[in-house]
């Protein structure tokens, strides 16, 4: 009996080391260990022998059942072990294939000034007004010092649609009816839109195209205002070393008028083809809000003065993105607006 | 406006100043300076020959070899030019030089025979042909006797010189003569000005007695001037005029034209010259037209008339289209002797409108439709008279026939040191103001704190006090501005809740991998009402610039379907657009267009590529239709929002919807029609618009938080066979109602038709989530709510139900 049970150790010990996978070695389990298996055969024949050898016996037994158990959990766990490691060498992938792309669209390279233009603006307590495309001729000239008859004002420039009333050539109507409806009060607004000219389109020109003007009205505005303010934006657009310059200028609507130069953000102000060779870069027209704007909107000019500036952000984007054709931004040509994807902090 | 600083110097010093220098001052002054043009272009080794022999080539017909005496040296230069002839003083390149065009002249050979440089043209030397005298313009340019062989051509033709392109603004009128350029140049640097000293000696004879005048549109014509020159030779110009007229832009013709002509650009006058006896009554009358009345002018052009139109005749007919262009019949000629000078004020106006209805602009007619000087009308014609004088042999008249009707006083404005400041944000002195005003010339005065300031007639842009801020402003540089913010009375500033919504929007679509699109509002009127989700009256241009762009657009779908073709057409398949614009739809009582902001947007391609995975899913009306209710979804208006089928021309007639808001009908969307996919060159296209405004104007609910659930909620599936024609927003409507308060969500999750299922039909799959928020479900409340939910299907959408 006792042989019997060395014997079968060294058989189950046997076909431990000769499973392979968990299953194997559970199904040594359940032969050896299981109900129906030998040693559970052996305990059963215990009764057999005499009762002296019982006790004796039925330790050996134990002793082999509980060994055989130790080796059989120990080669669970390496058994265990080396079926993750294969899983994980499986699993195993190309970390260098590309990535799910997430499809994002992206704001129309336009959009993006006038809304980078628009938030420093409110950031200073501006408001956005916004106004009909489609004007009445008093809002776009008349009301901006251009009367009829002014040479300024040519129907070959402007598409009207009756004598009266036309698509509007500038923003600045915009500005009009806000100081008529403002009764008085002071004003900080930006005015956004489109605008039309009678232009043929070609890599300068472009028949319909985008402004953003501003317009501050209130008492003691001055003209040192205006460039404390066209300051801060320049640097914001274009980068904190930026300089500006005013330089005279003529606009109906405003007296005195500018134009401003920003110190060229290519080549800081050495010269280059950017800059045409000058170190500046013209960017915007602006002045002094003309007492004949503010008479006809019912402010006193002797009372209350404003500043206005205005500039074209199909400009701005050719500088700033470096765009050498008016038309790309009308065309729609998505392997153009894919690229303003980036964010820009 | 060309200024030649040679000329310039006649009448400031400006020398102290390099070109470039002297430019950038201008510029910052207030006068843009576009370039400067050398008109040396570094020429070198161009000389005066005289061309001692010249005889034909015995190889070639229109060559001729020339023995050129180029100063002590003899030089033989083979010349292919039609008027080169023996005995003439030309322009010669010698071997090293380089002209403008690039060529660099060399020794060469010429069918056999050596040439040692080039006799050249003007053009050779870089002046533009239409400058070129016309006796000169198909060949070399010949030179007077009185030159000498050798000398410096360049010198010769005043080539030496560099000119300032101004770029003027429209106020700047003053600036279109070399004497206003010269103030403007002097109060810049502070330097005085030198202005042409008048005399000439007059003979005894007067021109009142020789000419009657009479001016019969005094309104647009106040001012008219005639003085009247005898025994004038006409010639060709001496060269210095010649040069300085083409320096300024203008091709000399002969010397009584050139001086009118230098006169106007010396005065900013324009002049006219007439030939005394070809006026034939020794009369002017100035009138306006006879309409219908016919005139040919100095371009042999026949021109008919109208009444408002400002004519000069002899009495009988017109001799002169006022202010804009002379008549050929009493043009000054070879054989003229006696000459009328006229110089005048021409309303702009008038001149404006007729200068524009024939269709001529020139020199003259741009000055006189600024308003030109009223206190060099008569100074102009006297300047003409003592050139004529000098350059060709005339004897002036003694006097002028004039009529005058023109104010010329001086505009006063009174200025107050603080109003300047005030505007400005400076602390400008009054005694710097006024040094300012007399480098300007303009003649002030210091009362009771202010300036009182007499503008002279020549600065018409100078009005108002405005205006005056200005001149101090540039005079004492935009440089010395400070820097600081405006103070008003402080509003928070921001966006309005329909311009933030507005960002929303965009902002949302792009994230739903849609991006910008910015096209016309102009359309054809073919596309004009396209896809239209209302149509009223077209708004037409009144002078469209093409069929393509005559009217407004009172849908963006046809432009976002171009936008898509086009992008197609190069290989870009997969499109995702949308944009957000105005649309113009008939007229408001206020007599403008109503304007409507849309939305709209273009799928077409592939909407999942993911190439290497093999996961690629075509666009259809249900990933369109997704983006329109996450929309929805983000303006708090998904529950309000529903889908119902719809026809819509150019649409696809079974895959198209309105979008509805409440009762509103707000939009469409939809395949675009095969036919119409097919005709823009697209494949399957999805498309939707929708009325931004009044989506974006619904007012909605305040966003509150909902308790999240503490109890369990309980799932139960249904699947069903029902009608292929009933809609899951019928079924799902039954179930909501049937569902009571416990059934808290619905989602259809299956959809099949085909084989298994009978003909006609389809099989749908809902999953019904049932919840209470104030306890755990039982199986019992379920399964009550369940089967109420089942009957209702049964008996409203007849559907059988699949276990
Ligand atoms: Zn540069």
């Amino acid at each position: 009996m006792k042989e019997q049970l060395h014997e079968l150790k060294e058989q189950v010990m046997l076909k431990i080391k000769e499973s392979h996978t968990v299953k194997e070695l559970n199904d040594v389990r359940v032969a050896y260990l299981g109900k129906k298996g030998p040693i559970t055969d052996l305990l059963k024949g215990m009764g057999k022998l005499p009762a002296e050898e019982r006790p004796k016996m039925g330790a050996l037994v134990n002793e082999i059942r509980e060994s055989v158990t130790a080796i059989l959990e120990e080669r669970k766990e390496i058994l265990e072990q080396q079926a993750i490691q294969e899983q994980l060498e499986n699993e195993s992938i190309d970390v260098t294939l590309p990535g799910r792309p997430v499809e994002l669209g992206n704001h129309h390279p336009l959009t993006r000034v006038v809304e980078e233009i628009e938030d420093f603006f409110i950031s200073m307590g501006y408001e956005i007004a916004e106004g009909p495309e489609v004007e009445k001729d008093y809002y776009n000239f008349e009301a901006l010092n251009l009367p009829k008859g002014h040479p300024a004002r040519d129907m070959q420039d402007s598409f009207y649609i009756t004598e009266d009333i036309l698509l509007r050539t500038h923003t600045s109507p915009v500005q009009a009816r806000t100081m008529e409806a403002k009764d008085g009060a002071a004003i900080k607004i930006i005015c956004p839109g489109k605008v039309y000219r009678r232009d043929s389109d070609d890599a300068t020109h472009s028949h319909q195209f985008t402004q953003i003007e501003g317009l501050v009205v209130g008492e003691n505005i001055r003209m040192s205002d205006l460039k404390g303010t066209l300051d801060l934006l320049a640097k914001k657009l274009f980068g904190a070393e930026r300089e500006i310059r005013l330089r005279p200028s003529f606009f109906p609507f405003t007296e005195p008028s500018v134009e401003m130069d920003i110190s060229c953000f290519k080549c800081g102000g050495t010269g280059c083809n950017v800059c045409k060779k000058t170190g500046w870069i013209e960017i915007l027209g602006a002045g002094m809000v003309h007492p004949n704007v503010l008479e006809m909107a019912g402010y006193n000019p002797e009372e209350v003065t404003g500043f206005a500036f205005g500039m074209g952000p199909e400009r701005i984007a050719m500088l700033k993105y470096g765009v050498e054709d008016i038309r790309h931004f009308y065309t729609n040509d998505i392997r153009f607006i894919s690229q303003f994807h980036r964010s820009e902090a | 406006m060309l200024v030649s600083t040679n000329w310039l110097s006649n009448y400031v010093d400006w020398n102290e100043l390099s070109i470039e220098e002297l430019a950038e001052k201008i510029t910052r002054a207030g006068i843009e300076v576009d370039g400067i043009i050398d008109r040396s272009f570094g020429m070198d080794h161009i000389v005066i020959g005289h061309v001692n022999s010249c005889v034909k080539h015995p190889e070639a017909d229109k060559l001729h070899i020339c023995q050129v005496d180029v100063g002590g040296e003899i030089s033989q230069i083979i010349c292919g030019a039609p008027n080169i002839a023996e005995g003439q003083n030309v322009i010669v390149a010698r071997p090293g030089a380089v002209l403008p065009g690039g060529m660099k002249i060399k020794k060469a050979k010429l069918r056999g025979e050596e040439s040692n440089g080039m006799i050249c043209s003007l053009q050779e030397l870089g002046i533009e042909g239409k400058l070129v005298p016309k006796a000169y313009a198909e060949g070399i340019y010949v030179l007077p006797n009185d030159v000498r062989a050798g000398d410096s051509a360049l010198t010769h033709l005043g080539l030496y010189d560099r000119i300032l392109e101004f770029d003027l603004t429209p106020n700047r009128s003053d600036a279109l003569s070399m004497l206003g350029v010269a103030y403007e140049v002097g109060a810049i640097l502070s330097k005085d000005i030198k202005l042409p000293e008048i005399s000439y000696s007059a003979s005894a004879e007067k021109a009142q007695d020789v000419l009657k005048l009479s001016v019969e549109a005094a309104e647009d014509n106040p001012m008219y001037v005639a003085k009247v020159v005898k025994n004038v030779k006409v010639a060709e110009s001496p060269q210095w005029l010649q040069n300085t007229l083409m320096s300024a832009g203008i091709r000399p013709h002969n010397n009584v034209v050139d001086i009118t002509n230098y006169v106007l650009m010396e005065y900013g006058q324009p002049l006219h010259a007439f030939d005394y006896d070809r006026l034939e009554t020794k009369e002017i009358v100035v009138r306006h037209a006879r309409e219908g009345e016919k005139m040919v002018t100095l371009d042999q052009v026949e021109r008919t008339l109208h009444d408002h139109q400002l004519v000069i005749t002899n009495g009988k007919e017109p001799v002169a289209l006022a202010g804009v262009m002379g008549g050929a019949n009493s043009e000054v000629y070879e054989g003229t002797t006696t000459v009328v000078i006229e110089s005048a004020y021409f309303a702009p106006g008038s001149v404006r409108q007729t200068s524009k209805e024939v269709g001529l602009r020139s020199d003259a007619s741009t000055r006189f439709e600024k308003g030109v000087d009223p206190n060099r009308v008569a100074e102009a014609a006297e300047r003409a008279a003592q050139l004529m004088a000098e350059l060709a042999g005339g004897e002036v008249l003694e006097g002028s026939v004039t009529f005058d009707e023109l104010d010329k006083t001086p505009e006063k404005i009174i200025l107050s040191p603080d109003y300047v400041n005030n505007r400005l944000g400076m602390k400008i002195a009054m005694d710097e103001m006024k040094t300012i005003m007399d480098r300007l010339q303009i003649p002030t005065e210091l009362i009771n704190g202010q300036l009182v300031m007499d503008i002279p007639t020549r600065r018409q842009d100078l009005k108002i006090k405005e205006d005056m801020i200005e001149e101090i402003a540039r005079l004492y540089g935009y440089d010395e501005i400070p820097k600081t913010l405006p103070v008003v009375e402080s509003t928070p500033g921001g966006l309005t809740p329909y311009q933030a919504k507005r960002r929303i929007v965009r902002r949302y679509l792009e994230a739903a991998g849609l991006s910008q699109a910015l096209t016309y509002s102009l359309a054809s009127p073919k596309d004009a009402q396209a896809f239209a989700l209302e149509t009223a009256p077209v708004t037409k241009l009144l002078m469209p610039m093409s069929e393509e762009r005559s009217v407004l657009r009172q849908s963006i779908i046809p432009h976002l379907l171009d936008a898509t073709t086009y992008n197609v057409a190069r290989r870009n398949e997969s499109i995702a657009l949308y944009e957000t614009g105005s649309v113009f739809l008939g007229i408001e009582e206020d007599g403008l267009p109503k304007e409507v902001e849309h939305v709209a947007a273009v799928l077409t391609g592939k909407w999942v590529h993911h190439a290497w995975q093999g996961e690629t899913k075509k666009v259809d009306f249900f990933v369109m239709k997704g983006i329109v209710e996450g929309l929805f979804e983000q303006l708090g208006l998904l529950e309000r929002l529903q889908f119902t089928k719809a026809t819509v021309d150019q649409m696809h007639p079974g895959r198209t919807a309105t979008v509805w808001l409440d009762d509103q009908s707000v939009g469409i969307i939809g395949q675009v029609h095969p036919t119409v996919q097919h005709q823009r060159d697209l494949q399957e296209t999805y498309v939707m618009e929708m009325n931004l405004q009044s989506i974006m104007q619904t007012a909605t609910e305040e966003l509150l938080y909902e308790a999240v659930p503490r109890y369990p909620s309980i799932s139960r599936d249904i699947a069903l066979v029902v009608d292929r024609d009933t809609s899951a927003a019928n079924l799902e409507k039954i179930i909501q109602q049937a569902g009571g308060k416990l059934l808290k969500k619905v989602q259809l999750f299956d959809l099949y038709e085909g084989k298994n299922v009978e003909e006609g039909t389809k099989s749908v799959a809902f999953s019904l989530t049932y919840f209470d928020p104030e306890r755990t479900l039982t199986d019992d409340d379920v399964v009550k709510a369940h089967s109420k939910v089942l009957d209702a299907l049964t008996v409203q959408a007849n559907a059988q139900l699949r276990s």
